[in-house]
């Protein structure tokens, strides 16, 4: 048999019906739902139909969630909440709603819940669902069409996407994390370098991450414009995964280890493309622009269009700059922050705010500071070693979970004009708010910028 | 789904690479009714924080009023997958979308709702752009069943579509209805998968 890719392998295994024309009937293994899921309930209503498997969905209300303490005072968002829970229960699709512990951004609750299993399909209405490959899941974001054709049909009508390999190989320096490997990773190959690709990223210096780490990275495949991105399944995620309340238990757990062992790519497997970076050039990144791709090493300096040959992306780095009131060959350390928002589906778990708090111990935030944990759980646990302590005597908000700040559209935006250092994944034009400047960065690279009221480098601070 | 078959109408050029659904519309419009979002259409670009008409902004200029047809740089549609990006621009008017890459979520909601996404060559992109520049209100015609578009200058480009979504769209019909015509596959590949996975 021909060598074959991990996603080679999941793919094959979910092909319910081949057609002659390249297109595929592929089978979902899970559904994710938020609270933006509901134009695919009003769609089966419409249609009469009812949603083909309730067991395989699992709901958490993130996007209109207030990260403020107490309920949504919104009446649109209200609304929008209360229906959500309307639908998920005359569908009988397990929910973590408001008020239970277990409720968070979905693409942090699928994993921790073990909902996302390696060698799974998934799915959710939102873009970020990349996220899940960390754990060797084929899983990718729909829009809500698509959400209506999965509640119907459990399958989706899919092209093959290609395969790529990107390789991270060697050790990564102290103060250098997951974020600064996927906003490495963007800059070089761009917001559309992964277009119409599978991302399996590879590598030691990807399997020496955590599981958290690993989430990071996957989570902002889509800004590098990939389908999904995935790693193998190794201890790391097997330990990961052992005793979480959905992960199979009993004998089911040695026939899955079995399973989720054997889904790796063969030694010999090809990829459409392959991409190598070497983790000893990776530093603490930040972005200065309005795309992801738009990142550089904490010590650069704003670039000069007029250095750039191309014309399209010339125009685009002055639209850029003009929008982020940035002036070329300016220091990236003399920028003064406004506002820092550590959270999202991108860095809002435990690792990320240990990360965090262990920069900001002892010191004092310059600037409102935000932290918004991905869930409940998360919440509590941090609570629990003493983490919320250490941000509050430093003048951090300690916020309730949900998307907050990342996506602009529960109430939490910033100011125009306004500069922030954010750990989410987002800086496009209006992302935070109209006329708000987002610079993505780690959390570590987030706390420092609150302690010192300007972007900073991390390693001078914990040196 | 409306069919989507021909279509010869004012195309209006997008040189910013990367534009994002974000910016296609603002998330603050998302979660109200489909009507409510129609002046949400990039609006931070159409209109000023005072509500008044930026006029520098393309798709406010009288000549290409009534386009139907957007010419865009690489990677249009980038970013959030929602859909109510595609569904703005339906119900301002717009029906096709040529770049020379697009966001893969974006391109398959525009399947899904009767809009017509044409993958061209860069320069041939770039040079259609520049046309419609120089002579603003200039027209492309676009045929889905030849699977062809004539730019301003005459010149005709052959574009490449799965058969599936062709056919789809030729009808005007979403895939919900053929797929449950495969119930059985369905229920034949849950069975297997109870045997092979028993712990899902």
């Amino acid at each position: 048999m021909l060598a074959q890719s991990m996603f080679e392998k999941i793919w094959r295994r979910h092909v319910v019906v081949d057609r002659d024309d390249g297109y595929a009937l592929i089978y979902i293994d899970r559904h994710l739902m938020h609270d933006g899921s509901g134009a695919g309930f009003a769609r089966l209503r419409e249609r009469g139909l009812p949603l083909r498997r309730s067991d395989r969905a699992a709901a958490t209300p993130d996007h209109y969630v207030p990260s403020r303490a107490g309920p949504q005072t919104d009446p649109h968002f209200a609304q929008t909440l209360e229906q959500m829970r309307r639908n998920t229960a005359a569908a009988h699709v397990t929910m973590f709603g408001l008020g239970d512990i277990r409720q968070g951004i979905a693409h942090v609750v699928g994993p921790e819940q073990g909902l996302t299993q390696p060698g799974l399909t998934l799915v959710c209405g939102d873009s970020h669902t990349s996220t899940h490959g960390a754990l060797g899941a084929l899983a990718f974001g729909i829009g809500s069409s698509e959400v209506f054709h999965v509640m119907a049909t459990q399958c989706l009508w899919q092209r093959k996407p290609k395969a790529m390999r990107i390789s991270v190989e060697g050790s990564l320096a102290s103060g250098v994390t997951a974020k600064d490997v996927i906003l490495a990773i963007i800059a070089k190959i761009g917001a559309a370098g992964a277009v119409g690709h599978v991302v399996e990223y590879a590598g030691s210096a990807i399997r020496s991450l955590s599981i958290e780490g690993r989430l990071t990275v996957c989570n902002m495949s889509i800004e590098a414009g990939a389908r999904a991105g995935m790693i193998a399944p190794d201890d790391t995620t097997i330990a990961y995964l052992q005793g979480r309340p959905f992960a199979p238990a009993g004998e089911n757990w040695d026939k899955a280890v079995a399973f989720w062992r054997s889904l790796r790519s063969d030694e010999e497997a090809t990829f459409d493309r392959e991409v190598t970076l070497k983790a000893e050039d990776i530093a603490p990144m930040v972005t200065w622009g309005t795309s992801p791709e738009d990142a550089l090493p904490i010590t650069g300096r704003i670039p000069d269009p007029a250095s750039e040959s191309d014309t399209l992306r010339k125009e685009a780095m002055r639209r850029a700059l003009d929008y982020m009131g940035l002036v070329p060959g300016t220091p990236l350390q003399e920028l003064a922050v406004d506002h820092v928002f550590i959270g999202s589906c991108t860095n809002s778990r435990i690792e990320d705010l240990r990360a965090a708090a262990s920069v900001v111990k002892g010191r004092k935030a310059r600037v409102s500071s935000w932290v918004v944990a991905g869930s409940g759980l998360i919440k509590q646990q941090a609570e629990a070693e003493g983490i919320n302590k250490i941000f509050q005597d430093a003048g951090f908000e300690w916020r309730e979970p949900g998307c907050s700040m990342c996506v602009g559209m529960n109430g939490d935006i910033g100011q125009p004009g306004q500069r922030i250092a954010s750990t989410s994944n987002r800086n496009f034009v209006g992302r935070q708010g109209r006329g708000v400047r987002t610079h993505l960065m780690s959390p570590a690279m987030a706390a420092a910028a609150a302690i010192c009221g300007h972007f900073s480098d991390v390693r001078r601070l914990t040196a | 789904m409306v069919p989507f078959t021909s279509l010869s109408a004012v195309a209006v050029p997008l040189d910013q690479p990367n534009i994002d659904t974000d910016q296609i519309i603002p998330a603050r419009y998302l979660g109200r009714p489909r009507a409510a979002q129609v002046d949400a259409m990039f609006h931070d670009l159409r209109f000023n924080p005072d509500g008044s008409s930026r006029g520098e902004f393309i798709l406010n200029k009288p000549a290409f009023a009534g386009a139907k047809i957007v010419v865009a740089a690489r990677n249009f549609g980038c970013g959030s997958s929602r859909e109510n990006a595609v569904t703005v621009m339906l119900d301002n008017g717009f029906r096709a979308f040529i770049a020379p890459s697009f966001g893969d979520i974006f391109f398959n909601n525009c399947l899904q709702n009767g809009a017509l996404p044409v993958k061209l060559d860069e320069a041939r992109v770039a040079a259609i752009r520049q046309m419609l520049h120089q002579s603003p209100s200039r027209t492309i015609s676009i045929d889905l069943a030849t699977q062809s578009v004539t730019g301003p200058d005459g010149q005709t480009d052959r574009f490449d579509i799965d058969p599936f979504r062709k056919d789809c769209l030729l009808k005007g019909v979403d895939d919900v209805d053929l797929t449950l015509t495969y119930r059985n596959e369905i229920e034949r590949f849950e069975a297997a998968q109870r045997q092979e996975l028993p712990w899902l």
